[in-house]
């Protein structure tokens, strides 16, 4: 397994993540060498065994449907980038 | 006052020997002096340590105190903290002033701790050398020119250069156990869902786990004792009641099967930490434990499995990062697309960034199978592996690393060297089992960590074990010199 330039760029847009140019051959090179140490579990006979889910096999809890938690809003707003009216704001997506 | 261990100081508060204040302006006087040497802490709360510490002088008083009043601790800068910003080593997170505290940090201060700041540490947890910090490294006590281990540096590092009578630390793939290594220090990985993930910044979700990093087993026990239990907030937590972690810390040895598994003390394994590791073996031995040599045939698949397991988890659980909410947003983004694209390429370090693109890939349409489905049926054959071994032993035993600690910037460029790094830690993880690294003959003046792997929730035996062999030998008493 061998990834170059492109797909290096094309698994960043699916990340949403922008890379230095200066950096992308170098990300190429170090994500090849670690796909490279993930290929030794192809060396594993597993067809008869089961995915592993949970580490202790435990199924998700899961709780009433009730609410149990105050309204947070204005705290979690003052950390917030940019807002207004308790709104979130980002740049316009529709025109 | 610093050299004492938690429960030194806890008698010593009681008699009156010192209070809490002292105690804290004592810790405080060292971090500003000794820290800018180690760069251990990414903030330090001095004024809300003194308040902290005026109510545990009170509480000392009228006799309303536990066994953790008045200790000044730090906390691993991935436990949120109400009004104190956590950063989690990340330029993302450089701004944010979390709103709630995590169940571990409200679970401790209801203890009665006093916390003296936040650790350094790799950034969002992930590394073993502590350098993909935003904030710098952090250099290990016994050598400033050599990495203190990671994630959970930062915490080793003030531990055991005395700037704090115990830490908390977070253990993805062995970032508790093996920094303790490196630092000389005793640090313990509960089971998988034994304390709270609430508040504490995820990784990969389906290995992380919080515990104690202390001077010894004793005082682990009592970190343990505050940090474990069930939390309806986290629904990976698990309902199983809390034993008394310190009521069997001195139950004998005799007949305790211990296994060595044969591949932990193969190739790569540096001969004189082998022999460290033979001679803490030896010690138990005279306690009267017998030795079982063990196999576990699918070890070699650790490593791989990890980095397609955990980046996976972490490509997922740090798109929460997008510069929308909290946290780091760039400058005049031209739309969406691009204040999600910048917000999280310059928020985001080079490590972070290899890890969150390496599970986006395996996650991709087509490659599932291939790489996530694949890594979890390996998982299964690695957590059988122990299941088998804990038929035949009480507890396995090993070497925490392979090496003692390497000099900064020696392993930093190549992430599949440091990766490797944590050959004898990671598999632990991938099981959900409890593990622990107490510091035993150094080599070359520098520490060495033994491993201790005990079955599901067997925390307290664990524990047992570690504090026997602290009962006959005094590694964990040895400080660095110039931090004594």
């Amino acid at each position: 397994m061998s990834l170059d330039r492109s797909d290096v760029e094309k698994i960043a847009h699916l990340a949403r993540m922008s890379l230095d140019e200066a950096q992308i051959d170098a990300y190429a090179k170090d994500l090849t060498n670690i796909l490279n140490l993930v290929e030794q579990l192809e060396s594993s006979d597993t067809d008869q065994v089961e995915p592993m889910a949970h580490p202790l096999h435990m199924a998700q809890r899961l709780r009433q449907d009730q609410v149990t938690e105050d309204n947070h809003r204005q705290e979690y707003q003052v950390i917030a980038p940019s807002v207004e009216a308790g709104l979130y704001l980002v740049p316009k997506v529709i025109e | 006052m610093h050299r004492k261990t938690i429960t030194e100081m806890s008698a010593s508060l009681r008699a009156g020997e010192f209070t809490s204040v002292e105690l804290t302006r004592h810790f405080l006087e060292r971090i500003e002096r000794l820290d800018p040497e180690l760069n251990s802490f990414v903030t330090v709360t001095a004024e809300a340590a003194l308040a902290a510490a005026e109510k545990a002088d009170q509480a000392l008083q009228s006799g309303a105190a536990s066994a953790l009043t008045g200790i000044p601790i730090v906390q691993k800068d991935i436990f949120c903290t109400r009004g104190v910003r956590t950063s989690c080593g990340s330029r993302m997170l450089d701004n944010f002033i979390s709103p709630y505290d995590a169940t571990v940090t409200e679970r401790l201060l209801q203890a009665g701790v006093v916390s003296l700041g936040k650790t350094n540490m790799d950034e969002f947890a992930m590394g073993s050398s502590n350098e993909t910090s935003f904030y710098g490294p952090v250099r290990n006590p016994w050598d400033t020119k050599r990495v203190p281990g990671g994630s959970s540096g930062g915490s080793a590092a003030a531990v055991a250069a005395r700037l704090a009578a115990a830490a908390t630390g977070t253990d993805t793939g062995g970032s508790i156990r093996q920094p303790a290594a490196l630092c000389g220090i005793t640090g313990l990985k509960p089971t998988y869902g034994r304390v709270s993930r609430f508040g504490m910044i995820a990784f990969a979700s389906s290995l992380d786990q919080a515990g104690p990093m202390t001077r010894c087993a004793e005082d682990a026990a009592l970190m343990l004792q505050a940090m474990a239990g069930f939390d309806e907030r986290d629904s990976t937590c698990a309902d199983e009641p809390v034993p008394d972690y310190s009521a069997g810390l001195n139950d004998s040895l005799d007949g305790l099967r211990i296994g060595l598994p044969k591949e932990y003390f193969g190739e790569g394994l540096d001969p004189a930490v082998a022999a460290s590791i033979q001679a803490a073996i030896d010690v138990y031995k005279g306690l009267g434990a017998e030795v079982v040599e063990i196999s576990l045939p699918n070890t070699g698949l650790a490593v791989p499995t990890y980095y397609v397991v955990a980046p996976a988890e972490c490509s997922s659980n740090l798109s929460r990062f997008d510069g929308v909410r909290f946290g780091y947003r760039c400058q005049e983004p031209k739309d969406l697309e691009d204040l999600y694209k910048r917000s999280r390429g310059e928020g985001f370090g080079e490590e972070v960034k290899r890890r969150i693109m390496i599970g986006t890939y395996a996650l991709s349409a087509g490659y599932y199978d291939a790489y996530y489905l694949k890594a979890q049926k390996t998982r299964h054959l690695i957590s059988d592996d122990f299941k088998q071994a804990f038929e035949q032993v009480d507890v396995i035993m090993g070497p925490t690393s392979p090496t003692t600690a390497f000099a900064l910037g020696e392993k930093v460029d190549d992430p599949v060297t440091m990766y490797l790094n944590d050959i004898y830690t990671i598999a632990t993880n991938l099981a959900g089992l409890p593990g622990m690294s107490l510091p035993v003959e150094p080599v070359n003046g520098l520490p060495v960590g033994l491993q201790l792997i005990g079955n599901y929730f067997a925390e307290a035996k664990l524990l047992n074990v570690a504090h026997r062999f602290q009962q006959e030998t005094q590694w964990h008493r040895t400080m660095p010199e110039n931090f004594a």
